[in-house]
């Protein structure tokens, strides 16, 4: 298992702002899974992927990453773990601005001391990988579109070959047509890679693009069901070669 | 993250924004600047003085009249401002073994007139020793001969400066023996012009071209108004070796000639020139300190402007902060990141400032005609001053940088 939760909860606040944000959510996904996290507008999705993520540690609960016990480390700790074994795609991209498409995708070998050369290549790899179009490779991030950026922002996600790659709400800021493209890459890299996928959504159809969706409503597990009307995500033709 | 990364990042961040980067170094630059000038003139001022003070003579003892002061207080004294010494001191003195000669002098700041010509400058009555004692030298004509004395002539030797001031038309410049023979008028008094004395240079302390010369009897006659005493005794050792010998002779003499039995009661102050030298050195350090720490404030302000910067730069880079470390980033590569923006800063800002403050003191002795020396160590040290700066005011900005929690990063707009 490479994410294994038993009985994760996250408080923010204390007294009389305390808002429970999880309430006991137990679940686990096994390696290679391509799992859809569904639910409406502050359930508790992000929260949820942030634990998962290794960037916020649960209130209670034992949360096992990869068959280790993180709930307790320290935020240098979690930076290791997040480098070595976990890729992120955020709704909003964050890329560096003006910086090279190259160079945003470099940057999380950057901090795990990767020489120039081996990082250049592995960053050319995984833009092959998210179906970066060659030509757009010396522009700043700021100059793409959306969808390009989604695509840097996801072969970003890719360099460190993680274990788990967490997207939240990765379409969100995509038109349905681009949107197509970004779950046919993630569909890719799951079927083809191998990766473990963890997408966040709130649309159904999204959702419907995983082999597993989980339904989460005020911070407790609703559902958990194997998709079996999985929808294939269709790529531009000129996107495949 | 290795070295030359961390220098890469930290290159585009400041050439981002140029012009902000810019304006927060020109606080550094002219901190700086103003730090390396403001030494330059005071370590350049204290070399002139230091030669200006070794030009008035070899072996040289003053005297001067007026209780014992600590040095520092007092370099020299006005006639008039202290009545203890007499010409009958001068005489035991030049009678005391290792003596090579004595000065007398009686000094003052007058007016002196020549045919509509005005000039304020200095006048000293003293008597022919005066020439080796002060290492002075005659251009043209005589100096003030013993005879001069004796007869309290109105015989006058001046300075270069003062045949510049007197005699000069606006289109040519003086010379020595359109002056001699002349008359001028000192305080009522009609003076002949009978020397010209050799210009030393120097400027400010001490200018021996700024001076007239006349016998020191007719000084205290005639400007002083009593012929009972005089305003300093400079005297010539005969030897380097004897300096310390004499010195306590003299003291010991005129303290018996005084009637003093308490060393520390004395109504007058010996002193050689290493004295003065030093006395010099203590007052142009305390005026380097005082013009250099004017100059650090100016810094302090720079250095609070990098943190202004820095603040502002942590604040808009947020959301960049949070995803670097949602990548991977430990707090000390944000720290260091950081840190380094603020180095790099203020170390560019510190080669710029020396640079400029090297162009202002150039351009200081080049149209002021002040003295300016820089050291090496003033220079390493703004280095190392810059590079600090940068790290003390980027510390905190760069900490709090490394604090931020990642997921609020990530969620600020
Ligand atoms: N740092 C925080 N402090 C206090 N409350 C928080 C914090 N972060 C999230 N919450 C609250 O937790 C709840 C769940 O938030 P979360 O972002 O996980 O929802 P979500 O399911 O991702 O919603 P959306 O679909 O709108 O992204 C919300 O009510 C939110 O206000
Ligand atoms: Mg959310």
């Amino acid at each position: 298992m490479i994410i294994d939760c038993k009985n994760i909860t996250k408080v923010y606040g204390s007294g009389t702002t305390q808002t429970n944000v999880l309430k006991g959510v137990s679940f686990s996904i096994a390696e290679g899974e391509f799992v859809a996290i569904m639910g409406p507008s502050g359930s508790g999705k992000s929260t949820l992927m942030h634990i998962l993520g290794a960037l916020d540690t649960p209130t209670s609960g034992k949360y096992l990453f990869d068959n280790e016990d993180i709930s307790k480390l320290s935020d240098d700790e979690l930076s290791n773990i997040r480098m070595e074994k976990i890729g992120f795609v955020f709704q909003s991209f964050n890329l560096l601005p003006r910086t090279t498409v190259l160079r945003n995708v470099e940057l999380p070998l950057i901090y795990a001391n990767i020489p120039k050369k081996e990082r250049e290549n592995i960053a050319t790899k995984a833009l092959d990988d998210s179906a970066f179009p060659d030509e757009f490779r010396d522009l700043h991030s700021n100059q793409l579109s959306g969808g390009m950026m989604q695509r840097v922002a996801i072969a970003r996600s890719l360099v460190n070959d993680p274990a788990l790659i967490l997207a939240d709400e990765p379409t969100g800021n995509l038109d349905s047509k681009t949107g197509e493209i970004v779950l046919s890459t993630f569909q890719k890299l799951n079927k083809q890679h191998k990766k473990t996928i963890v997408l966040i959504t709130h649309e159904q159809y999204i959702a419907e693009h995983a082999d597993r969706i989980i339904h989460i409503r005020d911070g407790n597990i609703v559902s958990d069901e194997n998709n079996n009307k999985k929808r294939i995500a269709r790529s531009e033709p000129s996107e495949e070669n | 993250m290795t070295t030359k990364d961390l220098w890469e990042e930290t290159y585009n961040a400041i050439t981002v924004n140029k012009v902000r980067s810019g304006l927060t170094m020109l606080g550094i630059v002219i901190g700086i600047a103003s730090v390396i000038a403001m030494v330059a003139i005071g370590q350049g001022t204290q070399a002139s003085i230091q030669s200006s003070i070794q030009s008035l003579g070899s072996n040289l003892i003053m005297i001067m009249p007026g209780a014992q002061r600590s040095f520092g207080t007092v370099v020299r004294s006005q006639a008039g401002s202290s009545q203890t010494l007499t010409p009958e001191d001068a005489d035991a003195i030049a009678a005391l073994d290792g003596v090579a000669a004595v000065a007398r002098e009686v000094s003052g700041r007058y007016q002196v007139v020549y045919k509509g010509n005005n000039a304020n400058t200095n006048v000293i009555g003293t008597n022919a020793a005066y020439t080796s004692v002060r290492n002075l030298q005659i251009d043209q004509g005589v100096f003030i001969t013993d005879n001069d004395v004796t007869a309290s002539s109105k015989n006058a030797v001046i300075g270069a400066t003062v045949l510049q001031n007197l005699f000069a038309t606006i289109n040519a410049s003086a010379t020595p023996d359109q002056a001699l023979g002349q008359t001028i008028r000192i305080k009522g008094g009609q003076f002949k012009i009978i020397g010209v004395t050799i210009a030393k240079g120097g400027s400010g302390f001490s200018n021996q071209d700024d001076t007239i010369y006349i016998p020191y009897t007719t000084a205290q006659r005639l400007l002083v108004g009593s012929t009972a005493y005089l305003g300093e005794i400079d005297v010539q050792a005969q030897d380097q070796g004897l300096m310390t010998n004499v010195q306590s002779e003299i003291t010991n003499l005129l303290l018996s000639r005084h009637k003093i039995s308490d060393p520390t009661k004395a109504d007058f102050n010996v002193m050689n020139q290493s004295d003065i030298v030093s006395t010099a050195s203590s007052v142009t350090n305390t005026f380097t300190t005082l013009l250099a720490s004017i100059a650090a404030i100016s810094l302090l302000v720079g250095g609070i402007g990098i943190m202004n910067m820095m603040l502002t730069t942590v604040t808009e880079r947020t959301r960049e902060i949070g995803l670097r470390k949602a990548v991977g980033a430990k707090k000390r590569d944000i720290t260091m990141q950081f840190l380094a923006e603020s180095v790099m800063l203020t170390f560019t800002g510190g080669l710029m400032g020396v640079a400029l403050g090297w162009f202002i003191a150039f351009c200081i002795s080049y149209f002021a005609s002040i003295t300016t020396s820089i050291s090496w160590q003033y220079i390493l040290l703004a280095f190392g001053v810059s590079a600090a700066i940068g790290i003390i005011f980027g510390y905190y900005p760069a900490k709090r940088a490394a604090e931020l929690n990642p997921i609020e990063a990530l969620r600020y707009e």
